[in-house]
This record gives C-alpha cells, sequence and structure tokens, in this order.
C-alpha cells in the first residue's frame, strides 16, 4: 500500500466501514497514517432489532452511535465525524448542497486519499448517493489538487462494467481488528459474526478470501 | 419493547384522541432485499412527523394486531404490529418485527415532534 498523508473515508451509515474497509483502515492507523471517517447518517432505519427486541425507531440511532464509536476506537480512528444526515434520505437531499458540505470536509482534512462507494455499482441508494457527493466535490477541484479516490462497489454488474477492482489490499495482518470491528455493531452484525467466525477458523477458502484482501476500484476522473 | 397488551394500548390510544399529535410510520423490507433475491419486489414507505389529529382510533386483531386512526377526513393505519412501549417521554411506539426480529412496520404516537 502507498504511504499516504491522510486518509478520509466517507460512507452513510455505522457499518459500511466495518466489512470491506476496516482492514485497510486499520493498517493505515497502525502504520502512523491518520484516517479520518465522515459517516453521513446514523442507520436509524436499521431493521434488525433483535428478538425480544432490544431497541425501538427512537432508541436505535442512540445504540447504532456507541457503536460507531466503538468500532472507530478499535479502528484508531481519532477523527470521526457524524454528519447528521437521516438513514434512506441522502439520495433525496439537495445533490449541490450536499456536495460542498464534502468539499468543506475534504479542504479541511486536506487527505492524499479519500475511500467511498462508487456511485451506481454500491446498491444502497444512500450508498450511490454519498459516493456521488464525494465524486462531485473531488471533480470540482482543479485536478492538479484532487485527492485520489479509491471506490468500493459490489452491485452485481459491477466487474461487467467497470472492470476488475485495480487496488487489492492484503489485510490479513488485521483481521482481529476487523472482526472486532464488524463485531462492535452488535445492534447490526449479531446474526452474521459468529458465522463469519466459525468460517474464518475453519478456513473456508471463499471467506477467507473475502476477509483477508479488500478490493477497490481507483475512481477515473 | 414488550408484546402487545391491547389494553394498555388502547389506552394510550385514547389518551391521545382528539389532539394534534405526531406520527411516524413506516414499512420497510430493507434496502438489500432485490440485491439478495432479484425476484423481490422492493417497497416502503415512510412518514415522520406528520401532524394530525384522530377521532378515535383502535387497536384490533389476535396478533399481530392492527391499529386504526379515523380522522375527519381520512384514515392511518398499520398492520402486524406485535410490540409496544411506552417511551420515557411518553410517546406510543408501536413496532411490527417479523420472524427474524427484523422491523417491518412501525407506527409511533407523540405530542411532541420525534
Amino acid at each position: 500500500m502507498e504511504k499516504e498523508r491522510h486518509v478520509l473515508v466517507v460512507f452513510p451509515h455505522p457499518d459500511d466501514e466495518a466489512f470491506g474497509v476496516s482492514g485497510t483502515i486499520a493498517s493505515y492507523t497502525q502504520n502512523g497514517t491518520p484516517v479520518t471517517y465522515a459517516c453521513l447518517t446514523l442507520g436509524e432505519m436499521g431493521r434488525n432489532m433483535g428478538n425480544p427486541p432490544f431497541a425501538t425507531r427512537e432508541s436505535l440511532s442512540h445504540i447504532r452511535k456507541k457503536e460507531l464509536q466503538d468500532a472507530a476506537n478499535i479502528l484508531g480512528i481519532t477523527d470521526l465525524r457524524m454528519l447528521g444526515y437521516r438513514d434512506k434520505t441522502v439520495e433525496f437531499e439537495n445533490e449541490e448542497v450536499l456536495a460542498s458540505h464534502m468539499s468543506a470536509i475534504i479542504k479541511d482534512v486536506n487527505p492524499s486519499l479519500v475511500i467511498t462507494f462508487y456511485p451506481g455499482y454500491s446498491v444502497h441508494p444512500d450508498h450511490d448517493a454519498c459516493g456521488a457527493a464525494v465524486i462531485r466535490a473531488v471533480k470540482e477541484m482543479p485536478a492538479e489538487n484532487r485527492p485520489k479516490v479509491h471506490c468500493v462497489a459490489f452491485s452485481h454488474n459491477c466487474e461487467e462494467e467497470i472492470g476488475q477492482a485495480d487496488i487489492v489490499n492484503h489485510v490479513a495482518a488485521y483481521a482481529n481488528q476487523k472482526l472486532a470491528a464488524i463485531k462492535a455493531h452488535v445492534s447490526q452484525t449479531q446474526l452474521m459474526v459468529s458465522q463469519t467466525a466459525i468460517n474464518l477458523e475453519n478456513q473456508d477458502p471463499e471467506v477467507i478470501a473475502r476477509f483477508h484482501y479488500e478490493r477497490f476500484w481507483t475512481y477515473p476522473f | 419493547m414488550e408484546q402487545v397488551i391491547i389494553e394498555q394500548v388502547q389506552k394510550e390510544i385514547d389518551r391521545l384522541a382528539k389532539k394534534d399529535v405526531y406520527i411516524h410510520l413506516e414499512t420497510t423490507n430493507g434496502a438489500y432485499a432485490s440485491h439478495f433475491d432479484k425476484s423481490f419486489f422492493s417497497s416502503g414507505a415512510y412518514i415522520r412527523n406528520a401532524l394530525l389529529q384522530y377521532e378515535h382510533g383502535k387497536i384490533t386483531g389476535k396478533g399481530p394486531y392492527r391499529v386504526g386512526l379515523k380522522m375527519n377526513f381520512g384514515w392511518v393505519y398499520a398492520e402486524g404490529i406485535t410490540h409496544f412501549e411506552i417511551d420515557e417521554k411518553g410517546r406510543l411506539l408501536l413496532a411490527g418485527h417479523d420472524f427474524e426480529g427484523k422491523l417491518a412496520v412501525a407506527l409511533q404516537l407523540s405530542e411532541t415532534p420525534f
């Protein structure tokens, strides 16, 4: 992995960072590169409520905020920014206003690398809208000042349309931190965490490959 | 939240009748439903802090329950309610959780905005 000055991660939901990016984040923070995580919402509309339920629609945001802070601590993120948008509404925000919010954060953080979702290839409307706002903000910068942008994509058609990921980070050394970050989002991940841990223990090759390698597409400006 | 106690929920619905109340109503099947199952038709609806008055309301059914609120010129309705809570702010929170514990429907009433 290239040495970065500062990495800015922008995702819309608590736990978006955990699955496909937390190993990469941990590798940066452990090597002394500061990482800022800007999280647009608190996942207020999450549906996992447990059985019996541990949360209400009104208490869930408090729970997920705490989980986000815990995950950030586990990953060594010292600059966590909660931007105050509401889950499932990001795509309905004014695109220009949202992009200028992203511009302000980029200007403030001055990252050499931004990690976000690939607009159009990230399944959840909030993901696509978040990625689009970041791309728009970076596009508006003079070419020579732009940070690199690495995008996460996972829609069914992504490889067919944008090709193979050009950045593949081997993050096996940070697997424990990654699993701990996923576990920190207990309200969303408790159902799948135990199975993931079992699969990792059993050396399931597909699970190992997915867990130990994190894939990104460099956004072509 | 606890499982619906019909008498208690009815009492709260009656208490809030003919008053200005803020409504949160949503139904959802999750943003990934169509990603994991292409044959699944994804739909949902959400309204938060609609201010209205209802003349009377009723919780009915054998569980999961249905709740209907009759307004001067219309209705508010939710189906699949399984759980309730009167939270620390005195708000009536009704929710329907599916067999995996996922929120499928929510209807909430409050005298102050959510």
